[in-house]
């Protein structure tokens, strides 16, 4: 079951023609997917497309009475290589990934679906994670996009816009036998707002007839002689077919005033922050009405060359808003009109920054400085120079204000078992750690400071393989990977290199029951029933099945000493080959997500339950902290005793604590101090029980006033 | 890129005065950013205004700070071109839902004077980077509140998290009644009440918590107050027996300087309070000879009445069990994590004693013989050296515990208090020789004290400290700013577990001591 429910969002994607459909940018997309006829549907999830990959989850009902199919891809490459349902067959097919590392791990299926081609639309929505809130590398989809010869779309990030690029991203795909690419920036994922929905589409064809019908094609298959076929077909029909829709369907849109001197060329998902800079300058209303010329690219490639000359016709200057680097837009347009020999001056990079997000402040810096150059009367006088009192007295607060990177939720399964790898690295000294992509790479920052590197999802084992040591009895190297990248790769691209390498490190797969990053997709080993998912696959079974004789399971991984212990015979076993252990404990966000209602309701009820949480006795801390610095847990904070004999804050535990033990655990394994205590509230408890309790508060109350009473007691 | 005056322009309106305006709200992952944000929507478009929201918490941003944003626009018919992220410089409302976020959109810029409202709440929630210093590495709030006055057009700044836990609910409604009694959207308080009634889930609670806020952020109801110091602990009993000997100790304290008084107040009932009357009386004799080498503002007592306070009170078992077998404990305990008397309250302690541990808890000569002895300790750790998980809901649990406490009379014969003793001797009469030539340093060396703390290895990372601390001394003394050296170095100490600041700063003094 996925972090967030989407049923309600679910009933809007069965709107009908006129009616107002709200929501996010990645819900725009689902609906239009259905409007637009697709056949099958599949992907990976990551930020920011998760929900799309959530939404239809919990639309299958829906997306079976339209016959159309939907799976939770194993990878992107999984995902990619659906879309060869719609090389021979006519069948739209759509597939989601984040950008770029999904595409990294597809582009072999997708290099080999764009050299022989689509017969039905084939759609790679990316959710492109760039700028300010991205996890990844900063690259750009548009390398993909050339390299392979997929066309891509670039939609203006509002909801019509979006919905507008499904149909043609489909369309194009169909008119030109190349699948399409279609970006969503970070933000017009989440962006919300409305739209006009259409009526749902049946697919024309569904996968099941395909199969009764199955067809084949030489020509499509990539093996010479066929290859170099492609390659020429590529340039020959399908390029100038897709620029031919382009035009005749005006994906790319024009803006403002075409006798105007001067231009903009904008990618379509730049556009709103382009207007809003020429408004802040005086140069557009807020409606986006303004002088200027602006051609706003919705298909970002292929270029077509005829649009981009006529557009520069007449103007002496045109500044290309293109975000992110290399600048492959402005070197083919530069390119363009150099060949053509044009005299209008192309500017982009340059007076904007070649690097970075095109954000509000730089936009406006950069649009300002081109006008300046090429425009200088454009510019109301006002706005050419400061208007605005200068911050000059306002203290630098970049000493003060503490960085507040992502860390382990409350209650977090991982936290233990990185607190127990800084009590082995305390033990057995520094040891080289490879990391993984999940949310156990939050070890990288403090308190826990574990990890030199992360290479991709499902290859922290693997990115460790050239570490053996030649000495055995020296130190190994220790790799995490969670289960989402277990099964994702790291079974055969990690565990099962290690095996076959005979690779002595120790590797921790870090099982919380879900692709949880992501936002708690079920995957092979969830615990969880899922009833259109084949769940409950352990993964000690499928490392053994790899060959891996060194196995360990840990099901609570809690238990720090346990946790500590276990991987200390790991990096001193004799034992051959790669020691694996499974640390296995559910995360805290979904199983709070689950067991809260019910615990509230079974008390509710007047059932007999238990709820932990755990405190500090402030007078027993000591201030010394040492406790965070194997935590770092929300609900574990410092705070003011208030009494003037004690100058440092204390440890304090706030009403979030779920009670998971980890305080407890660590400070038993870490020796730290008695200052924690579990409490556990029993609510609805049983006669008996209440009964001893009495008993016992009677007796001990009793012992307490004795000895109160023979003392000087202060209050 | 050409380099001029940065540009910083202004947003213009719409051909029939309509305005953009653009809202942020900058949280912690968790403090419910997704639904403020929802409800500003919604009370927008109750009120005849489009809005757009976007946020740029990806699904996996857990903890750290997430950024949220709104555009509205009053509609025309006609749809806006609203941008996806605040930009500096042109952010008319700004939400912070925390103190140092607060200090971040100043950071940003998105606090722009003459322009933006800025909507935060004061209170604190640490980072880890707060709170992992051995020391108090909290941030320091005043910067954040006086840039705060300084960057914003209007500032509405108090605790809204005390005002949400008192009204049951959570921050995100206190925030939308700040925001609502602000007055810097145009819209009635009942349209956002409305937008809270219909969103279903807790609305009595987010109601009561949105009046609190809006009061306050409006002005007509006073803003919750900091909690204060607690500077007086009442003394609740003395037994006839002992009546006597505490009204001679408390002559000696009216007896001290008046600037000394309260602090030693409180401690005199902290060493009582741990031992007995005799050990408050060995305390005052510490302070009565501090202050004998002191003279006004008598910081030298104020210090020694502090810090021997600390020493004296040293933590150990018997400590431990004493504190967790009083009534008053088991009261906070069950304050803390809310018990209603229909309820059971089970309560494990965790217990963890090493070998120090129980040997310094024997008889002083009998311990140090174990201590000596690598079979025992062999033997212990084998055997005995694991975690103990102790209830002290039940008899059992209870019993053992009572029985710990129950050896205070016999403390001074054990060999922990033999080696405290020792050493806080030692400390002690360092600082009052030095007092005779140079009372501010040793102040600061009394002030030293501070490193030791901890159990176990904490313990020993103390003392180490402390000693490393120390052997500064004698490259110090005699120099016009010894007492500065010894303040810094000693917060070197406390920057960070390793020491890495300390040796620093000790390299530093040797440096101009050699």
């Amino acid at each position: 079951m996925a972090e967030r429910s989407f049923k309600k969002e679910v009933e809007q994607l069965r709107m009908g023609a006129g009616g107002t459909f709200r929501g996010e940018g990645i819900l725009a997309v689902t609906k239009a997917l259905l409007e637009n006829g697709v056949g099958y549907v599949g992907g990976y999830q990551g930020s920011p497309i998760s929900h799309l990959m959530d939404v239809f989850s919990d639309a299958q009902d829906l997306l079976a009475e339209y016959g159309v199919h939907f799976e939770n891809s194993a990878s992107e490459a999984t995902a990619a290589a659906m879309l060869a349902a719609s090389v021979n067959y006519p069948i739209r097919g759509a597939v989601a990934f984040k950008s770029t590392v999904g595409t990294n791990v597809a582009s072999d299926a997708l290099a080999n679906l764009a050299s022989g081609g689509v017969t039905g639309g084939a759609l790679v929505i990316l959710g492109e994670d760039y700028g300010e809130g991205s996890s990844i590398m900063q690259e750009r989809s548009h390398a993909f996009a050339m390299k392979s010869q997929m066309w891509l779309l670039d939609p203006r990030p509002n909801l019509p816009s979006i919905v507008a690029a499904v149909g043609h991203g489909f369309r194009l795909s169909e008119a030109s036998n190349t699948p399409v690419m279609m970006q969503m920036r970070i933000k017009s994922c989440h962006v919300h707002g409305h739209f006009t929905a259409g009526d749902n589409q049946r697919p024309p064809m569904a996968v099941s007839e395909a199969l009764q019908n199955p067809k084949r094609d030489l020509s499509r298959i990539v093996l010479p002689p066929a290859v170099f076929l492609h390659e020429n077909e590529k340039v020959d029909r399908r390029w100038p077919n897709a620029v031919n829709y382009v035009l005749e369907n005006d994906v790319n849109e024009f803006f403002g005033n075409p006798a105007s001197k001067i231009g903009l060329i904008v990618q379509g998902g730049t556009y709103n922050g382009v207007i809003r800079a020429l408004n802040r300058l005086g140069l557009s209303d807020i409606y986006g009405e303004t002088d200027i010329h602006i051609l706003c690219l919705n298909a970002v490639y292929p270029l077509c060359d005829s649009q981009i000359l006529d557009f520069c016709d007449g103007k002496d200057a045109v500044l290309l808003v293109e975000e992110g680097q290399p600048n492959f837009i402005e070197q083919a347009i530069g390119h363009m009109l150099y060949q053509n020999g044009r005299t209008t001056v192309l500017a982009g990079k340059g007076v904007l920054p070649m690097a970075g997000e095109y954000t509000g402040k730089r936009l406006v810096e950069g649009i300002a400085a081109f006008l300046r150059e090429h425009a200088p009367g454009l510019l109301p006088p006002a706005t050419a120079k400061t208007n605005e009192p200068a911050h000059s007295d306002i203290s630098d607060l970049s000493t003060v204000v503490p960085a507040r990177p992502p860390g382990f939720c409350t209650g977090c399964p991982e936290r233990p078992i990185f607190a127990a790898t800084k009590l082995v690295q305390q033990q057995l000294g520094e040891h080289h750690i490879a990391s993984d992509i999940g949310c156990h790479l939050f070890s990288i920052m403090p308190p826990f400071d574990i990890g030199s590197t992360t290479m991709g999802y499902g290859l922290g084992p693997a990115s460790a393989s050239a570490l053996q040591n030649r000495d055995k009895d020296g130190k190994r190297s220790i790799s995490f990977v969670g289960d989402g990248g277990f099964w994702h790769n790291g079974l055969t691209s990690s565990i099962g290199n290690a095996s076959f390498n005979k690779h002595d490190g120790l590797i921790v797969i870090v099982d919380n029951h879900y692709a949880a990053a992501t936002g708690g997709q079920d995957i092979l080993s969830s615990r969880a029933t899922n009833k259109s998912r084949k769940t409950n696959n352990p993964i000690a079974k499928a490392v053994e099945g790899m060959g891996v004789k060194w196995v360990r399971q840990i099901d609570r991984t809690y238990d720090v000493t346990k946790m500590r212990d276990t991987m200390i015979e790991a990096l001193t076993s004799k034992e051959e080959g790669p020691k694996v252990i499974v640390a296995s404990s559910e995360c805290m966000l979904n199983r709070q997500r689950r067991e809260k209602p019910a615990l509230a309701k079974a008390t509710k009820e007047g059932r007999r339950t238990v709820r932990p949480r755990f405190g500090v006795d402030e007078d027993i801390c000591t201030g010394d902290h040492a406790c965070m610095r194997l935590s770092g847990c929300p609900s574990l904070s410092v705070k003011d005793t208030g009494d003037p004999l004690r100058d440092d804050p204390v440890a304090a535990i706030d009403q979030s604590c779920v009670g998971c033990g980890n305080c407890g655990e660590v400070a038993d394994a870490a020796v730290l101090c008695p200052s924690f205590y579990q409490a556990e509230i029993v609510s609805n408890p049983t006669a008996s029980e209440k009964r001893r309790a009495s008993r016992t508060a009677r007796i001990i109350g009793w012992l307490q006033g004795r000895r109160d009473a023979r003392r000087l007691t202060f209050a | 890129m050409t380099m001029h005056a940065p540009v910083i322009a202004r947003r213009s309106p719409g051909p029939q005065g309509e305005k953009i305006i653009t809202l942020a709200a900058l949280a912690v992952g968790g403090q419910g950013g997704g639904v403020l944000t929802n409800w500003i929507i919604d009370v927008a478009e109750a009120n005849g205004y489009h809005a757009q929201s976007t946020s740029v918490a990806g699904v996996a941003q857990r903890t750290g700070a997430t950024v949220y944003y709104v555009e509205m626009c009053k509609d025309t018919g006609r749809t806006p071109v609203f941008a996806l992220s605040p930009s500096e410089g042109d952010v008319d409302i700004m939400i912070a839902a925390e103190l140092m976020e607060a200090g971040r959109a100043v950071m940003r810029g998105f606090v722009t004077p003459g322009r933006t409202t800025l909507i935060a709440s004061t209170h604190r929630i640490a980072a880890v980077s707060e709170k992992v210093v051995p020391g108090d590495g909290r941030a320091d709030g005043r910067a954040v509140i006086e840039a705060m006055g300084l960057a914003a057009d209007q500032v509405i700044a108090f605790d809204m998290e005390t005002l949400a836990t008192r009204a049951g609910s959570v921050i995100s409604a206190s925030l939308f009644g700040a925001l609502a009694g602000s007055g810097a959207l145009p819209f009635p308080r009942d349209s956002y009440e409305t937008v809270i009634a219909r969103s279903g889930k807790g609305v009595e609670a987010s109601l009561r918590a949105f009046g609190l806020a809006y009061d306050c952020a409006k002005g007509t109801a006073p803003v919750p107050a900091a909690e204060g110091v607690k500077a007086r602990i009442r003394t609740l009993n003395v037994p006839m027996g002992l009546r006597n000997d505490w009204q001679a100790l408390e002559v000696r304290l009216d007896r001290l300087p008046a600037q000394a008084q309260e602090i030693a107040a409180l401690g005199l009932k902290k060493v009582v309070d741990y031992q007995d009357i005799a050990y408050g009386a060995q305390y005052l004799d510490m302070i009565e000879r501090a202050a004998r080498l002191d003279a006004a503002p008598f910081a030298l007592t104020q210090a020694a009445a502090k810090y021997a306070a600390n020493a004296l009170c040293y933590d150990d078992i018997l400590r431990v069990a004493d504190l967790k077998t009083r009534a008053s404990r088991q009261q906070r305990v069950r304050d803390e994590v809310r018990v209603k008397d229909d309820q059971v309250l089970r309560l494990t302690e965790y217990f963890h004693p090493r070998f120090e541990e129980f040997t310094t808890t024997l008889p002083a000569w009998f311990g140090a013989w174990l201590q000596g002895s690598s079979r025992a300790e062999a033997f212990y750790a084998r055997h005995l050296d694991k975690g103990r998980r102790i209830r002290t809901d039940s008899l059992a649990g209870f019993g053992l515990l009572w029985v710990v406490s129950a050896l205070r009379p016999w403390r001074r014969s054990l060999l922990r208090h033999r080696s405290e003793m020792a050493h806080v001797a030692q400390w002690f009469d360092s600082a009052m020789d030095i007092a005779a030539t140079d009372r501010t340093l040793a102040a600061e060396v009394l002030a030293n004290r501070r490193l030791i703390k901890g159990y176990s290895d904490t313990h020993a990372r103390g003392l180490s400290k402390f000693d490393r601390v120390m052997s500064a001394l004698p490259m110090l003394r005699g120099r016009p700013d010894a007492a500065d050296w010894m303040r810094r170095i000693r917060t070197a100490a406390l920057a960070d577990e390793k020491g890495l600041a300390l040796d620093g700063a000790l390299k530093t003094v040797r440096s101009f001591a050699a």
